[in-house]
């Protein structure tokens, strides 16, 4: 039984008590506990089943290595799968719930896999499912999403917010152990920036569990003075809770502050994104202790050493009266000698090691504790809890010598640094034969800009395991220097410091165990890979560890292989006859530790998701009732529907308005730049395929913009200002871009040119008022003239209307009477309040998107996005008319020119009218006889804008249509979605008003 | 004719820090080069001196910003836009300049309070910390563009105005009691 010891406790608080649930059921815990140390404390050894067989799992680790104790935190809106109970505080009211079993964690029906064992080796469903097809996706899949898996996805939104935050340093230390306070005072002595993070809510990392003494002070008072230094320092921030997950290029380094994980509910955001840019970065992040491979090394009670002493140590916690420890290395028997101290029995050390020497090993002999050298774990009996250990000689095969009854297994298989942030963006590894671990080689880190290294490695994390030589490796590194450079790099590689402490390599136990023994021996717990899965895949060829990890999935589970990768790369060297460091390990990628998507999104979510773009009138919209689409980032009204009116009919009726009374439209999002100077007028010749350096002051011309290749961007209108100030009107969408596109011709190709742009879309709300009783409506506001003699169609002026001061435009877009009045954006919803109330009595009404789309359309308007989609040049579109002949360039014309461009036969705007009056579906094809060799229906052309006409009461329809405007008359076939062919003949594409009188009155 | 409006029309949030839109405000883009007569041309429409690269020179609530090598922002009282844009017309008359009004294109804020700064540090990629005291900042916020900088024991921020409810949620996301950073 695991249980909490009467005395001790370092980091809980005895006089806070905390009530949690697991599964339900009501626990005790203190503050200061992790959830891991309230659920041993409460004799909850077992805590989930593994995912492929389903095996009882217990706590391993004691921190983010741990692989088994996942579970479902929270419920509702705050339920998060897959939480480590390791990493987790403990708080009053914790909801916990075990993960991967149905219908309990005590008898779980998925267990048969395990005696099925044998048949679900490495490649299972590679090997398993491949035929017949469909079966995977409707049979196999299915089953196996249920049986496997981890935690319940959340069903609800998420309760809590979470931000972002942006921090730069000169030097950014993660790890507030020792090497990492150290590394932080020395940096910051020299008066730079600096950021210390660590992960946990304390500081010191494994020092305070495992030394008496810091440079001949108690930990505990050295911890304390170097702290205080520290938060004395005003270039010095410390940064508990919070994990550097992510090392990127150029200093960038990512981190998850963990604010209110331990306080849900209290208004404080759950978790905080950091985007550190540091000038130089420091890895203090210490080192993994790695599991040994024994047959039944998952059984529940089977712990890490280092793990077994942190819950004595930290949390008063008894893995069980007595522990068995096996090792092979000297660290482990620190955590027989804390249990000892604790007054638990230790009723045996199991040392891989022929012999076993130094402090610690004569420590624990002197104590009375039996040291079995050259012995190892046959076995370890019990399901869901340990009972006892079988020994063996480690040199043998197995054979049982004696069995320990025992309650907890402790073993330490050595220790890996933790390599991880050193690796993400390059450093390298080299295999240190002294502790049998990869560590950072300082001759090759991760560069920086100026080609200096970009991180620094110090402490455990650089494989220094002891005390010593950790102290000795931060001075020698001295990360006081600002700048790394290049000379630097060699240098640090020269005085590299050697740890003292030596780890000989034991990666199965026995060495000579036999198949059914390594068929027990677990390396990843969470995926469920075993010794002889990694031995199978070698043995199928996979040579590749990055092969070998996909085929058998060891390290792909949520700890990424943290207790797992060295081990299993061991046995696969091994099986493959090969040295580790040939093998070498799988890529190191971001995250270290899983982070939350939530922390991810930071404050993106609900209201400011997105920018929303809004125009000056967009309450106005709101308040009238209209229903909105986006067009970019804006949102426009797509109609303004009435009580029990449908968006059709909306549609309908506000076309049908519009033409026969008044419409008005927000405009306001048409995008306008404004291009000055001496050389404006050449610099709009280059940009338009029309010429606009003739326009004369006071009149509008419509434009085309293409790209070099030739194919059409953008189009609009253009005014002439004065001599030397043209203002462009573009497309909705194009505003940002086309003003992008100037100024790029302007400030990398015609820098000498005298023209300077501006882009003041938001400056100007604009409002269309259209119809044949637009004019009457400015005659009423008042203000200026407006009559078709002063103001006659394609010209502008300047006045005011109402009071207001407006520009107006007269410039038509649907084909009737229509005029765009600019006004400040600041008097934008006032002039529209203004034009609806004056033209009340003129049968005003708001128009939308789709009633304009409709109205351009009948009148065989293009429109950029819907007729052009870029391979569109406007030629195809029946537009010559707007590209001159006589100027000797503009962007375009040389791509223009081109064979395939200039071939007669492309596809070509027309118009199409059904047989039936009925509408063509969007996006149709005019299909052509045969079929080609994917045995698709040829095609001859496309539908681009295809609509109800309330006007002409039928579907319209423009297309590009192959030699189309020599094929007037004729009747096509366009496909349709629901699979027959609808009949349509080839017309103009304009279908009101050919002649254009209705605009021009 | 009605008095001009402000894209939130004034809107508040006290938080941690607190912020108010304010406006609206008066601004010119000015987009000039190497002039004989920028400098008097900036004095006569704001009565600053041309500001050096990357700062602002303000002068009561009159202000003239380095936007870019060819460009700068004039600041002044919504109403005196069209005074300085004749100063500057008279100022420049016969060179190659442009000068607009972008009075209404613009939202404006004011972030104030000790802790100001960290409701910008959770929007902005800025190292607020290393400005110069009139240094002005052409960023982002989040996902849009803004420019900001320190004045009167607080920030002044300006982003578009079509995006103003946009950066008036982020601000007041960023300013909530309790996530002092």
């Amino acid at each position: 039984m695991s249980t909490r010891l009467s005395k001790g406790g370092r980091l809980i608080d005895r006089s806070a008590a905390v009530e949690f649930t697991f599964n339900g059921k009501r626990l005790k815990g203190y503050q200061g506990d992790t959830l891991a140390a309230g659920l041993l404390a409460n004799d909850q050894m077992l805590v989930g089943r593994s995912f492929k067989y389903h095996r009882p799992r217990g706590i391993v680790a004691s921190g983010p290595e741990e692989p088994n104790a996942l579970v479902n935190l929270g419920t509702g809106p705050r339920l998060e799968p897959n939480q480590r109970t390791t990493t987790t505080e403990l708080f009053d009211g914790l909801e916990a719930t075990s993960q991967n079993h149905w219908p309990s964690l005590e008898f779980d029906v998925g267990v048969v896999n395990n005696y099925a064992a044998r048949f679900l080796p490495a490649g299972f469903y590679y090997k398993t499912f491949i035929h017949p097809r469909p079966f995977w996706k409707h049979v196999f899949e299915p089953i196996i999403r249920r049986s496997a898996g981890l935690g319940k996805a959340p069903t609800e939104g998420d309760a809590d917010h979470y931000e972002q935050a942006y921090a730069f340093c000169d030097v950014l230390v993660i790890g507030g152990g020792v090497a990492g306070l150290l590394a932080a005072k020395s940096a910051a002595s020299t008066g730079q920036r600096v950021i210390l993070l660590e992960q946990t809510a304390t500081l010191g990392g494994r020092t305070p569990v495992d030394e008496a003494l810091i440079d001949g002070q108690p930990v505990d008072s050295w911890l304390a003075a170097i702290e205080g230094d520290l938060r004395a320092m005003d270039n010095v921030t410390i940064r508990t809770r919070t994990c550097g997950f992510g090392v990127y290029d150029h200093g960038y380094v990512l981190a998850d502050e963990r604010i209110a994980d331990h306080t849900p509910g209290d208004g404080r955001p759950r978790q905080r994104l950091w985007r550190i840019r540091a000038g130089h970065i420091v890895t203090a992040t210490g080192a993994i202790e790695r599991p040994l491979s024994f047959a039944g090394n998952d059984i529940p009670g089977v712990m890490l050493a280092g793990a077994v002493r942190d819950y004595v140590t930290n949390f008063a916690v008894s893995p069980g009266d007595r522990t068995v420890v096996v090792t092979n290395n000297d660290s482990a028997y620190l955590t027989a000698l804390t249990l000892r101290a604790a007054g638990l029995e230790v009723p045996a050390i199991l040392d891989a090691r022929d012999n076993a020497a130094g402090p610690l090993v004569e420590a624990a002999r002197a104590a009375g504790i039996r040291v079995l050298t050259g012995r190892g774990i046959a076995g370890v009996k019990g399901s869901k809890r340990v009972t006892s250990v079988a020994v063996c000689t480690q040199a043998g095969e197995g054979a049982v010598l004696e069995e320990i009854a025992c309650e907890a297994v402790a073993m330490s298989g050595g220790w890996s640094p933790v390599v991880h942030l050193w690796s993400h963006c390059g450093g390298k590894l080299t295999w240190d034969d002294t502790i049998s671990a990869f560590v950072p080689d300082p001759a090759r880190p991760p560069l920086n800009h100026d080609g200096g290294a970009m991180v620094t490695v110090v402490g455990a994390a650089a494989g220094l395991l002891d005390l010593d030589t950790i102290l000795e490796g931060v001075a020698q590194t001295g990360v006081s220097t600002r700048v790394e450079t290049k000379g630097r790099r060699k240098e640090d590689a020269k005085k590299v410091v050697k740890t003292t402490v030596e780890i000989p390599p034991v990666w199965v136990m026995p060495q000579g165990a036999p198949i059914a023994l390594r068929n027990k021996m677990w390396l990843d717990y969470q995926n469920d890979v075993k010794v002889s899965d990694v031995q199978l895949a070698a043995r199928e060829g996979f040579q590749s560890v990055e092969h070998t990890k996909r085929y058998t999935t060891l390290g792909m589970a949520t700890d990424q292989g943290k207790l797992s990768n060295i081990n299993g790369l061991a046995v696969l060297a091994d099986a493959l006859g090969e040295e580790i460091p040939q093998v070498g390990t799988t890529t190191f990628r971001p995250p270290y530790m899983p982070v939350t998507l939530g922390t991810l999104a930071g404050e993106a979510r609900g209201e400011i998701f997105q920018p929303l773009r809004r125009t000056p009138m967009h309450e106005s919209h709101e308040k009238s009732g209209a229903y909105f689409e986006p067009v970019g980032l804006w949102r426009r009204p797509y109609c303004f529907p009435r009580a029990g009116e449908t968006h059709e009919q909306a549609v309908h009726r506000e076309v049908l308005n519009t033409r026969s009374a008044l419409g008005l439209l927000d405009a306001s999002t048409l995008g306008k730049i404004i291009v000055k100077g001496p050389d404006a007028g050449k610099f709009l010749d280059m940009m338009y395929t029309g010429v606009m350096s003739t326009l004369p002051v006071g009149k509008c011309r419509y434009g085309l913009m293409c790209n070099e290749q030739g194919f059409l961007s953008d189009d609009g209108v253009v005014a002439r200002i004065d001599e030397n100030t043209w203002l462009c009107h573009t497309t909705s969408g194009g505003a940002d871009r086309i003003h992008a596109w100037m100024e790029d011709w302007l400030q990398c190709e015609w820098w000498d040119w005298q023209v300077y742009t501006a882009n003041v879309t938001e400056q100007y709300a604009q409002v269309a008022v259209v119809g044949p009783n637009a004019r009457k409506l400015l005659q009423v506001l008042g203000g200026m003239d407006v009559s078709k003699e002063t103001l006659p169609f394609m010209q502008w002026a300047d006045g005011t209307l109402a009071g207001f001061p407006v520009r107006v435009y007269r410039i038509s877009f649907s084909g009737e009477l229509s005029y765009e009045i600019a006004v400040p954006a600041s008097h934008g919803a006032a002039f529209w309040a203004a034009c609806l109330e004056a033209g009340k009595a003129l049968g005003a009404m708001p128009y939308g998107t789709e009633a304009l789309h409709v109205m351009r359309a009948e009148k065989g308007f293009i429109m950029i996005g819907d007729e052009t989609d870029g391979t569109v040049i406007p030629q195809d579109l029946g537009l010559d008319w707007a590209i001159s002949k006589k100027k000797t360039d503009f962007l375009g014309k040389r791509g223009q020119e081109r064979s395939y461009l200039a071939n007669p036969n492309r596809w070509k705007l027309v118009g199409f009218e059904t047989l039936d009056g009925s509408v063509i579906p969007d996006g149709a094809y005019v299909v052509a006889d045969g079929v080609n060799a994917n045995g698709q229906r040829n095609t001859q052309g496309r539908v681009t804008s295809t609509y109800y006409s309330p006007t002409l009461k039928r579907g319209i329809a423009m297309g590009l249509l192959y030699q189309g405007p020599g094929r007037m008359g004729e009747v096509v076939e366009c496909n349709t979605v629901a699979g027959g062919l609808v009949k349509a003949r080839v017309c103009d594409p304009v279908f009101y008003d050919k002649e254009g009188e209705k605009q021009n009155v | 004719m009605s008095d001009p409006v402000s894209a939130l029309q004034g809107a508040r949030f006290d938080g941690f820090a607190q912020i108010r839109e304010i406006g609206p405000v008066g601004m010119i883009t000015l987009r000039a080069k190497g002039l004989k007569s920028l400098d008097k041309a900036v004095k006569a429409a704001v009565g600053t001196k041309v500001p050096a690269q990357r700062r602002i020179e303000v002068n009561g609530d009159r202000a003239c910003a380095w936007m870019s090598p060819d460009e700068y922002l004039l600041v002044m009282p919504y109403a005196e836009v069209a005074q300085a844009l004749a100063a500057l017309a008279k100022s420049l008359q016969g060179q190659h300049y442009l000068a607009v009004d972008v009075s209404d294109a613009r939202a404006v804020f004011r972030i104030e309070g000790p802790k100001a700064a960290d409701v910008l540090r959770k929007l902005v990629p800025a190292d607020i910390d290393s400005m110069e005291p009139a240094e002005l900042r052409r960023t982002r916020a989040a996902q849009v563009a803004v420019a900001f900088w320190q004045q009167d024991a607080g920030f002044t921020l300006v982003c578009f105005r079509s995006v103003a409810g946009y950066v008036m949620g982020l601000l007041s996301h960023s300013a909530q009691p309790g996530s002092e950073i």
